[in-house]
């Protein structure tokens, strides 16, 4: 399995992550060094193993279906980068 | 009295409850020592007046009788961990500016426990990294250096702040985390002792997560005495994080007995890796001695899936990460990139993303990315699950053939120089952690203890990984072998 530079522009961009096109080679070729290492696990025989959902063997905790939180606006938007009229303020989302 | 910066965590207990010292006078001394220690760039950000504060009211609640025993006792906080009111940036500029409007329950339990902290500690960007070069802060520098040379040496990472700081005697003990080796690898490099409890023990409620089902908080102390006093004072069950166990806390403390005639401890034959230095060979071979002449049985083991072990991490971590770290998104807290002229939601989140997450972060957020998108999660993802079902199974088979626990060494070598592996393939530097990282994916704790000196008088540790929940045993087995080893050494002063 290789990693072009396409897939590599593809990956940043689900990744949400900018990615100049100078740079798409060289981070294809650290995709494939890294992912060639991973391949190892093509070695084991994994037929009948159950995929690990949780390292100790339990059930999530569930709680009561309640409110037990709120009315902390303020503290909520206290480190937002653009808050305005008690609402987190982006760029516009649709057209 | 002075160099009350040197006492252990169990020494200045005892000094502080004979009424010899004062918190304050304890905490004065570190910050002291913290303000002419820049150049091992471990606290990053400094608390001195809450330090100050809190000192002055655990004076009081000593005076008052019946104070827990980390009370007063003045610490570092690794910066993954979120401290109310006090930047809390995971080492990486995305979290520039941000202070958290909630305190982590572990930080919490140890101020409920009268703990001073002295400031934040730096760390690998998110917690990745082994050698402490990913921080937006700057290098962390080793205590130690090799011979005589000035060579700048790496405390290990991701908590080489906590290692470093610790070793330095610039506070007591210090909060580490662990995902797949980010305690035990920095405490080994700096001849500390470092404990990643089982899944579960220690809350994860308010820290900055990478890989949630591997991530644990712990002690970094410098015994193993003081290792199991603040792991108390960590630890026990969380509402607030639905993987915490809801097991009563022993008293580690009153476990450490030094008996540990007929128990087994089992030495697995993967261990010993091509290539691995001959320091490193001896000494494993003298621990197992030490444990041995200690009245503990001997036998060889085999864990066959350990060479897929760093594989599987590989996949898995940065799987979980890609998802934890979506969450920096420039909206709700620390850095939004500016933005030109038409740029829509998009462009914000890839510029922001871009500009605020290190080369390693990005890196593994978009493998993470690879494994997860459709057309690859079986053969990556659901792949490296199975595998570690598998590696979890070769421990649980073990424990079940009578294995109380496993001796490993912590690291592959010694600490590296600052730099050295710069122009290496990541996956050289991910090849830190192969000791260490088949304890985070089997959820079973681990502790490194300094157990001897290379040729160049840098520290080696010793590993050993216990039953789930046996903390207590397994601080124990710790206790015997750091009694046996004898580890006094301390770094020369030069900073």
């Amino acid at each position: 399995m290789s990693i072009d530079t396409d897939t590599a522009a593809k990956v940043a961009k689900l990744a949400r992550i900018r990615v100049e096109d100078d740079a798409l080679p060289a981070l294809a070729q650290e995709f494939n060094n890294i992912l060639g290492f991973i391949e190892q696990l093509n070695e084991v025989d994994v037929t009948g193993v159950e995929p690990m959902v949780s390292v100790t063997p339990m059930r999530l905790k569930r709680r009561e279906d309640v409110v037990n939180d709120g009315n902390q606006q303020d503290k909520v938007l206290s480190n937002a980068p653009d808050a305005r009229e008690g609402f987190f303020a982006v760029p516009k989302v649709v057209e | 009295m002075s160099d009350l910066n040197k006492l252990t965590i169990a020494e200045a207990r005892d000094k502080l409850r004979g009424g010899e010292i004062t918190s304050t006078e304890l905490t004065s001394a570190c910050l002291e020592q913290i303000e002419g220690a820049g150049a091992l760039g471990a606290f990053v950000h400094h608390t001195p007046d809450q330090a100050m504060e809190q000192a002055k009211a655990a004076d009081a609640r000593i005076a008052a009788g019946d104070a827990p025993a980390m009370c007063g006792i003045p610490l570092g906080i690794k910066d993954l961990f979120c401290t109310k009111g006090v930047p809390s940036q995971a080492a990486s500029a995305i979290l520039n500016g941000f202070k958290p409007e909630y305190e982590s329950t572990v930080s919490q339990n140890l101020f409920d426990a009268g703990s001073v902290m002295l400031g934040k500690l730096n760390m690998d960007e998110f917690a990745m990294g082994s050698s402490n070069e990913t921080s937006v802060y700057g290098n962390v520098v080793n205590p130690w250096r090799r011979g005589n040379e000035d060579t700048a040496l790496t405390p290990g990472g991701s908590s080489g702040g906590s290692a470093s700081a610790v070793a330095a005697d610039l506070c007591l003990g210090a909060t580490g985390t662990d995902t797949g080796g980010s305690i035990r690898q920095p405490a080994a490099f700096v001849g500390i002792t470092g404990i990643k409890p089982t899944y579960g023990r220690c809350s994860r409620w308010g820290i900055v997560a990478f890989a949630s089902s591997l991530d644990q908080a712990g002690p970094m102390t410098k015994s193993v005495r003081d290792a199991a006093i603040m792991l108390e004072a960590m630890c026990g069950h969380d509402p607030k994080d639905s993987t915490s166990a809801e097991l009563p806390v022993p008293n580690f403390e009153a476990m450490l007995t030094g008996e540990i005639k007929g128990k087994v401890i089992g030495i697995p034959k993967e261990y010993r890796m091509d290539g691995m230095p001959e320091e490193i060979e001896k000494l494993w071979a003298d621990g197992t001695d030490m444990l041995r002449d200690a009245g503990a049985e001997i036998h060889d083991i085999s864990l066959p899936h350990t060479k897929y072990a760093l594989p599987a991490y590989y996949v898995i971590a940065p799987a979980e990460a890609s998802s934890n770290l979506a969450r920096y998104d420039g909206v709700r807290y620390g850095h939004r990139a500016n933005l030109s002229q038409g740029d829509g939601i998009t462009e914000m989140y890839e510029k922001t993303r871009a500009e605020g997450f290190g080369p390693e972060v990005q890196r593994r957020v978009m493998i993470g990315t690879y494994v997860l998108s459709a057309g690859f999660y079986d053969a990556y993802y659901n792949r490296a699950r199975k595998v570690r079902t598998l590696i979890k199974k070769d421990f649980e088979d073990v424990f079940a053939a009578g294995v109380d626990a496993i001796l490993t060494p912590a690291t592959p070598s010694a600490a590296f120089g600052l730099g050295e592996m710069a122009d290496a393939d990541p996956v050289q530097m991910y090849l830190n952690d192969v000791f260490t990282v088949t304890v985070n994916l089997a959820g079973l704790p681990g502790i490194s203890v300094p157990a001897g000196l290379d040729k160049r008088g840098l520290p080696l540790g010793l590993q050993l990984i216990g039953r789930p929940w046996e903390e207590g045993e397994l601080l124990n087995y710790a206790y015997t072998l750091e009694g046996a080893a004898g580890f006094v050494a301390k770094p020369e002063k030069w900073w």
